[in-house]
Order: structure tokens, then sequence, then C-alpha cells
């Protein structure tokens, strides 16, 4: 009885409590940070296990000794709602914290400390424990621009920067041209854009010499098959998502096919199939570039992904809406356009958002069809037999890559949510 | 007086369930028609049919002179003579007050926007909201929003306004300000067709009132006779519950 109550605690001398209660608790992190930091252990002479869970111990004594209600410290009724409500909110906040504790050393000795960059071959890298930076470092060129020549890196380089500055343009209209905004990016930015690429990083004109998309690769690849699949396959989803609603049975009726067919494959037969039987279908002379029929066959299949998004968000307007714009006397193009799909795309941005990203996450599929895009050059460079062994660094590195695209498009598209917002 | 809406005969079904059943409706210009009776009679149908939101499967509908079939074409040159209010207001929320009102003038009518925008103004300020034009419909009370949408219809200079229940989803206080407005647009001679329990308004502004039930026209008579002489004993029962 009185080893329970020496646990609960009092109003009359919270205070006592606390100290001795956060104490505990401080205790308990600092053996889990000894422990992980400097391997040391003060406490051998417990047995086995109560040794392993004398932090946690501990910990959740200390833990229970401060839980009162209202105490009247704001920061001790936070500690208490917030993660230390009962005492398996405390044992589950204890592990997450020790857990951590114990992640940190062992990752950052082998990704920062005892990691090596120097140097350009593998020779700067024998001997250590830790990541060794030194093979992305050689290999980041391939990483980025794929087995595009190195002396014309630059074009690649140039042309990011022209179509990066050419999406800024609606920062800056203003008054009349703001009009032309959605005109410029739903036709003219993808025209813009195919036309740099084509006669940038493709060249063969201008004095520019030819490089043949086999060669492009890395991160540029990624981003330009990513752009053209976003791109494109947006309005085509529209388009389908309202062929779905059409009440012209033959409009519906294609619509539902299309977007049930390529629903039902999966994204690698059909990469697979744009690269190899496509082409046996054409007339003998005629020749569809690679690159081309990848990203055709990318829009084609996500185009059915966001005319399903799309339509969830046509389905959740009322009915009312159709009405209203009818008795104004707009047709079926001027409603959609004007008062039906401006709210329906405000509804599914975050739908949208989740697509967009499996896309680009989807790219790296594109090796099937012999297009290598950063995860592509990954897999080269690390079958590399002066290489071997570095698989690790480069999937950290992808991964950091993948996400800092991804988190950035997450974000964005939060922005557009509260910026499109009204209330209803 | 010529007639400016004409039905005849005019017959629909919902599936199996007959909604409207040989409906003679005549109206001159600048009548104005309050319909009224209860709820699931086709009330809001008659009049959702004479701009075309529903369709009639028999008879004839004629609105200033075009007949409405399957073979109209040009549907939407009718609805924007025919203005309509609805119950549940139907702004669209995603556009400032002002914007809902010069929408269709400017893209239908193809009214330049400066004049759109100033004929707008002008009919909010008929409502009594012209401070609120820069707003969103979802910042607006509900009758408010009531008179926006009165404001929204009137900006396409509609030959016919169609009203339907426009104040059963107001609160109590709010009606009178939608009434109020739609008491003003009777003064100035539109032709109304009003769909409504507010009988109040019935006998300050109507010159006929319809009485439905069931899907048919049970009685029609001018309005104090209406009110006064009930011949019906289905309108002599519903006016001592509605009165």
């Amino acid at each position: 009885m009185n080893n329970i109550n020496i646990l609960k605690p009092n109003r009359e001398n919270f205070k006592i409590f606390l100290y001795i209660g956060s104490t505990l608790v401080f205790l308990g992190i600092f053996d889990v940070f000894l422990r992980s930091f400097f391997n040391l252990n003060f406490v051998t002479f417990l047995p086995g296990i109560i040794n392993f869970l004398f932090p946690l111990i501990l910990g959740l004594a200390g833990l229970q000794m401060i839980r009162l209600e209202y105490s009247g410290l704001k920061s001790v009724d936070l500690i208490n709602r917030s993660v230390n409500n009962n005492t398996f909110n405390a044992a589950l906040t204890l592990s997450i914290i020790f857990l951590a504790l114990l992640a940190i050393p062992p990752s950052l000795n082998w990704m920062i400390l005892d990691a090596n960059i120097s140097g350009n071959t593998k020779e700067a890298c024998a001997g250590s424990e830790g990541a060794c930076w030194t093979y992305i470092k050689v290999w980041f060129r391939r990483f980025m621009y794929g087995m595009y020549p190195n002396e014309f890196h630059w074009r690649i380089n140039v042309a990011f920067i022209i179509l990066i500055s050419f999406a800024f343009v609606g920062f800056f209209a203003k008054g009349k041209f703001k009009n032309y905004l959605t005109f410029y990016y739903a036709i003219a930015y993808p025209i813009i854009a195919f036309l740099i690429i084509y006669f940038l990083i493709s060249g063969g004109s201008f004095g520019l010499e030819w490089v043949e998309t086999n060669a492009w690769g890395g991160l540029s690849l990624t981003f330009i098959v990513s752009f053209f699949g976003l791109i494109f396959c947006f309005p085509l989803g529209m388009i389908f998502a309202l062929g779905r609603r059409s009440e012209l049975p033959m409009i519906r009726y294609i619509s539902i096919g299309y977007i049930e067919f390529w629903r039902g494959v999966p994204l690698i037969t059909v990469l697979f199939m744009s690269s190899v039987m496509f082409p046996m279908f054409l007339p003998a002379d005629t020749f569809v570039d690679k690159l081309v029929r990848v990203v055709a066959a990318i829009v084609l299949f996500e185009a059915a992904y966001v005319a399903e998004v799309i339509r969830g968000g046509l389905q959740a307007l009322p009915k009312g809406q159709y009405d209203a714009a009818k008795s104004l006397g707009m047709g079926y193009w001027k409603m959609q356009i004007f008062v039906i799909l401006p709210q329906a795309l405000k509804l599914v941005i975050p739908g949208i958002a989740n697509t967009f990203l499996a896309l680009v996450k989807d790219t790296p599929l594109i090796f099937v069809v012999g297009l290598s895009e950063v995860v592509g050059m990954l897999q080269m460079a690390k079958t590399n037999p002066k290489w071997l062994g570095y698989a690790m660094e480069g999937y950290i590195f992808a991964s950091i890559l993948f996400w800092a695209i991804c988190y950035a498009m997450s974000k964005y598209s939060q922005y557009l949510e509260l910026k499109y917002k009204t209330d209803r | 007086m010529s007639a400016i809406i004409e039905m005849k005969e005019v017959n629909k079904w919902f599936g199996d369930f007959q909604v409207l059943k040989d409906i003679n409706l005549e109206v001159a210009e600048k009548q104005k028609i309050v319909v009224c009776g209860p709820s699931g009679s086709g009330k809001s149908t008659l009049i959702r049919c004479i701009n075309r939101l529903e369709e009639h499967q028999k008879g004839t509908i004629v609105v200033d002179g075009n007949e409405l079939s399957e073979k109209t074409k040009d549907i939407e040159k009718i609805r924007a003579e025919v203005g309509m209010v609805f119950q549940q207001f139907n702004l669209f929320p995603h556009l400032s007050i002002l914007d809902n009102c010069t929408l269709a003038p400017i893209w239908v009518k193809k009214t330049p926007k400066k004049k759109a925008e100033e004929f707008a103004m002008r009919q909010l300020d008929q409502v009594q909201i012209a401070d609120q034009a820069a707003k969103f419909p979802g910042q607006l009370s509900g009758g408010q929003q009531q008179r926006a949408a009165l404001a929204r219809a009137l900006c396409m200079e509609p030959k016919i306004m169609l009203f339907d229940e426009p104040t059963s989803a107001l609160d109590p206080e709010m009606i009178k300000e939608v009434l109020d407005a739609m008491v003003n647009l009777a003064k100035q001679g539109m032709t109304m067709i009003v769909v409504t329990h507010e009988m109040g308004f019935a006998k300050e502004v109507a010159d006929e009132v319809v009485f439905m039930d069931e899907g048919m026209i049970v009685e029609k008579a001018k309005t104090k006779e209406f009110f006064d002489n009930p011949k019906n004993e289905r309108t002599k029962l519903f006016l001592s519950q509605i009165l």
C-alpha cells in the first residue's frame, strides 16, 4: 500500500513529486544517452533483463509521479495531457525517446562522422566503417545527367533554368495579362517547354550536336518525364472525367472503357508495350522516339487515375449548381468551365497531388525500356565492377532526392488548397 | 394581352410516377401568378419545366413564342430570358457576389465587363446588398444570399422570373427582406411565377393563384376570389391549414 502511495502525487506537496519525478525521467533518459553515445552502463550489477529495462522503469516511475490533473503548471499539464495520460502512453513516449537516442549515434557515425567524401577512387573509402560519399561525388554527374556527354551538360542546365524562369511568369503578370495566364500555363507553356527541350537538350540544329534520347538520363530525365507526364495527363484526365458523366452514351462508354482499361493494367507492362509492341504496329519507315513513346504511355496511364479523382470532385457538387448555371443560359462547356470544374478541381487538390506524387515516384519504372533516370543510373553505378558494394549510399541519396521533390510538391498543393479556399 | 407562357396538356412522369397531369396554364405578360399546394404536388416540377430544367413528355410548352421540345435548339437562349431563383439559393461559392452576377452576362450575353459590372451593381443596389458585392456567398446570411441570387437572375434582364420556394430555406426573420425585394420587382412590372407558401405575399402581389394537388391544377382563380371564395374542397382544406 505504502509503495503505491509514494507514486501517487498529491496536491499538497506536488512540488516534491515534480522534482523527484522529473529527476527520475531525466536519469532514465540520461542512462540511455550514456549507453548509446558512450557505451557506458552504470547498472551492470542488475540482472540481465532488469538492467536492460532499467531506464524504462525509472522513466515510468518518474512520469507516474508527475501525473496529476490540473496541476496548475502549464507545461506539466501539457505533458500530462498529450503524452502522459496513462501508463501505456507514458511507456510509448519513453520508448520513442529511447529508440531515437539509440538510433542517432550509429546513423550519425555512418552518415557523417565515419563517412568519407575525399578522393576520386574507391581506395579513398577503403578501411572506413562509414558511408562512402566519394561514390556519390564521383558519379554525381551521371546521376544528374545520365549518359549525356559531359561537355554538353550546360545545355541541360540552361534548358532547365529557362524552363523554371518561364514558370514564374505568373507571379509577375499584372492587370490585363492576368486573364491570359490560364491559357499560358495550359497551352503556351507546354509548347515552349517542348521546344526548349527539343532544341536545346536534343539538339541537332543551331549548331548544337544531336544527342539521342537513349543517352539522356539521371535526375534531369526524371524531371523531363515527370513534367510532361503531369502537364498532359491532367487535361486528358479532365476530359475523361467529364466524358464519364456525359449524357451521351457513346462518349460515356468510351470514357468508361478507357478508364477501366488503363486502370486495369500495370504501368510496367504499358511501358514495355509502348517500347516493344507499339513500333510493330507502325509502318516500317515511321519512327517515334522511345522517350516520346514512354511519356505518352505514362500520360495515357495516369490520365485514367486523374479522371477518377476529378470525377470524385464532380460528384461532390450539389445538383443546384448545375441548375443555377443552366438557368442563367450557360451551355454545357460554359457551365463546366466557369462553374463546375473550378469547384470540383478545388475539392480534389489533395487527390490530384496524391496521383502526381505517385507519378513522379513511378518514373524509375522506365528502366524496363532501357531509359535510366536517377534510380536507373544508380543501378548501373552499383553494378560497376570498380564500385561494387556501395548500393546503400546510392539508395539513400536517391531517397533524399525523391523525398525533397515530393515534399516540395506536397507543400505546394497545401498552399494551393489554402489559396483557393472559400467558405461554402 | 398575349400569353408569354402557354402550357397545354402537359404531362410528365418520373419513372412510373406521374408528376404532372394535363397541365393547362397561360401566363400573360406582366402577370404575376402564385402557385401553391401541398409538398409533392408537382409545383416545383411545373416551373422547372418552363425553363426546361425538367423535360415534359407530353403536351406543349411555348415560352415567348418558342416551343420547348427535344428539337429545340438554343435552349440556352430561352433560358437566358427566363430567370430563376431557387430554394437553396445556388450561388456559385467560388465566386464573389459581384462575379456571380456578372458571370452569365459577360460569357452568355457577351456584355463588356465594365458595363456588366455597372449593371450588376445597380441590381445589387435594388436588393440592398451593394455593400456585400466583394464578399463570397459563404460570408453572407441566408436572406442576403437569396437577394444576391435574385440580383444574379435579374442581371440577365429576363422577361420572366420563376421563383421556386424562395423563402422556404430561410430563417423567419429573413423572409421579409426577400419578399420585399420580390414585391419591389413585381411593382416594376415583371412577369412572375412564384411557388410559395407565403399567402401574405400572394394576396399582396398575385393576379392569379393556382392551387395544385397530386400533379393537377385543382383550382385557378383571381387572387381575391381564391382566398375569399374557394370552390374546390381540397383548396378549402389547404387554405384552412395554411392560413
